[in-house]
């Protein structure tokens, strides 16, 4: 390597280190607060690596009762909103693809780019009129607003790269159209739909704006239960964002881990849900 | 291809006992979700236009007012200092996550090791929970106990209020947009920038431009559809954003940070006028679908372009 190689080399480096610190410090400052007793968290200049940790604000969240709740209630609606939009939008994305009805996509697109508080007004009287405020349904079936255009619109951009050729040569020799999709498009597609998933799984869980509308107190789900915390424990930062970082946490993990899959989905349909 | 494909269905059209096969139809692969999205999409649409009309108050009975509530809006200072405060907030949202977006995709372009992990790491805020993000940025603008203020103490810089003093309040959400959603900008030019051939670059090399050079007449012009696409994007979701400005200010101090997505809450769930909410919220509608017929005609542009690109 001569000189030039490795300055270049060295600067490479420092502005990758740049690019990525501002995540990275801001992850590990969440779990240093995390992590503090509330004297650490209080003092000035600020403490980075306590001596003791506090790992009681861990506990102390967990403990609370109505945590689990709130848990369960996440799992209960982000999972119910993803499998249905897969249930529908997998088929929808597929039918789609192979019409070639682009028109269609106006509509998904459209959907995608509203904002949340749009659908809420009439949602809400309409849950309200049918009594089902008091349970997770209304938070299920809207969380279909963000979930099913995003399975639909990578779904549609999926089947159009799959080759037609074997589903034509089974349509030919007398398949029905359901066995073409159930037995020829449908495990080839088998990325895409890890793909949809997980990103309908990420943008449903982070899901807030229809929380505070929707839920009451037993329906909480994570992101509205935190937020209630920041209004009611303005003080106790060590426990606050032991909460935040145990609602992000899967999140997190997931991005990390399949953070191929969600490149390509991102990249794909730039989706965002909300 | 398509070329074999239309032979092949010639030649089967011309088999008589093929005459009688038709291509299938595809619509009951599309009617659950078409029913789902009637729904939740088109039903709230159609109830909303129709609820603008009417004067609409939870716990009063309705009257139809006609267009009295749209008349309403421009009369309404808290609306149109919202219009304000949304356009300032979105213009700096877009500017500056592109600006740093491109920046840190020129460098995740290059080769190093772990970069797909590094990618991962960097993505994490856009996917991170917002509300999660907001409670520990609001730990981080606190005056006297902010890490961000002890920061610029390190710098010699004096202490700010944030998110506390309505001068600083767009700028300092602004900051979190920008960290939150530069990663969405840097995956779609990066995306561009894995499609621009090497020769132009192997040229330049030889004709002996330096590296700003390269950037700014070779770089710069090719990957510019992205960019385009990346700032289309980032306009719609800054427009509408909602969970980092609700759980950092609630909109505040005083109206400072409120957005129309803001106001339109407060109007519709803690007024409970749902009327006028209704008609903010078709504005706010009527605003995002001149956008996306926009975003829709860009899509088609890059289709096109990204064939010609495949086919080369």
């Amino acid at each position: 390597m001569n000189p030039r190689a490795i300055l270049g080399r060295i600067g490479l480096w420092l502005s990758v280190f740049v690019i990525v610190s501002p995540a990275i410090l801001f992850f590990l400052w969440m779990a240093s607060l995390s992590l503090k007793f509330e004297i650490d968290n209080a003092s000035y200049p600020p403490v980075f690596i306590p001596e003791h940790f506090a790992w009681r604000n861990y506990a102390d969240v967990f403990a609370s009762n109505r945590f689990l709740t709130y848990f369960s209630n996440s799992l209960v609606v982000t999972g119910c909103a993803t499998a249905l939009a897969m249930l529908v939008g997998v088929p929808a994305g597929y039918g789609i693809a192979r019409m070639a009805a682009h028109k269609s996509a106006i509509v998904i697109l459209i959907a995608r780019i509203t904002p949340g508080l749009s659908y809420l007004i009439p949602l809400f009287l309409l849950f309200q009129w049918l009594g089902l405020l008091g349970t997770l349904v209304p938070q299920i079936i809207i969380h279909l607003v963000v979930t099913v255009p995003i399975v639909i619109w990578i779904m549609i951009g999926y089947f159009e790269t799959t080759p037609l050729e074997l589903e034509e040569a089974a349509l030919i020799d007398g398949a029905t159209r359901w066995q073409v999709f159930r037995h020829v498009a449908l495990p080839i597609a088998r990325p895409g739909l890890a793909v949809a998933f997980i990103l309908a799984v990420i943008f449903s869980w982070n899901n807030f704006v229809f929380g505070i509308v929707l839920a009451g107190r037993e329906t909480r789900t994570l992101p509205v239960a935190v937020y209630n915390m920041i209004s009611f424990d303005q003080l106790s930062w060590g426990p606050l964002a032991a909460a935040a970082l145990i609602v992000t946490a899967p999140v997190l993990l997931l991005t990390v881990m399949a953070q191929r899959q969600i490149v390509a989905g991102l990249t794909a349909g730039a989706v965002k849900g909300g | 291809m398509s070329v074999v494909t239309q032979a092949e269905l010639a030649a089967v059209e011309n088999q008589p006992p093929a005459r009688e096969w038709r291509p299938p139809s595809y619509w009951p692969f599309v009617i659950p979700a078409l029913v789902v999205v009637l729904a939740v999409i088109i039903f709230p649409w159609v109830f909303t236009i129709w609820m603008s009309l009417q004067e609409w108050k939870v716990g009063s009975p309705t009257v139809f007012v006609g267009l009295a509530n749209y008349l309403r809006l421009p009369t309404d200072p808290r609306f149109v200092e919202a219009v304000g405060h949304t356009l300032s907030y979105t213009a700096l949202s877009v500017v500056l996550p592109l600006v740093f977006g491109t920046l840190a995709a020129v460098v995740f372009h290059q080769k190093f090791a772990a970069r797909g992990f590094l990618r991962g790491i960097f993505i994490m805020p856009m996917m991170a929970t917002p509300v999660a993000i907001a409670l520990v940025w609001t730990m981080m603008f606190h005056p006297q106990l902010g890490i961000l203020n002890y920061l610029l103490s390190l710098v010699g810089l004096p202490p700010q209020l944030w998110v506390f003093n309505p001068t600083t309040v767009i700028p300092s959400l602004v900051l979190v947009e920008t960290w939150q959603w530069t990663p969405l900008v840097m995956l779609i030019v990066l995306g561009g920038l894995a499609a621009i051939p090497t020769e132009p670059y192997e040229s330049a090399q030889i004709d002996g431009a330096n590296f700003w050079q390269v950037f700014r007449f070779i770089t710069l012009p090719l990957i510019m559809p992205f960019l385009f696409i990346a700032g289309m994007i980032r306009m719609i979701d800054a427009v509408k954003s909602f969970d980092i400005i609700f759980a950092i200010t609630q909109g505040g101090p005083g109206s400072a940070s409120e957005t129309i997505n803001v106001y339109l809450y407060s109007v519709a769930f803690v007024y409970y006028d749902l009327g006028y909410g209704s008609a903010i919220a078709v504005v706010f509608f009527l605003l995002i679908v001149a956008l996306a017929a926009l975003l829709l005609y860009l899509r088609k542009r890059l289709l096109w372009t990204s064939q010609l690109g495949s086919e080369a």
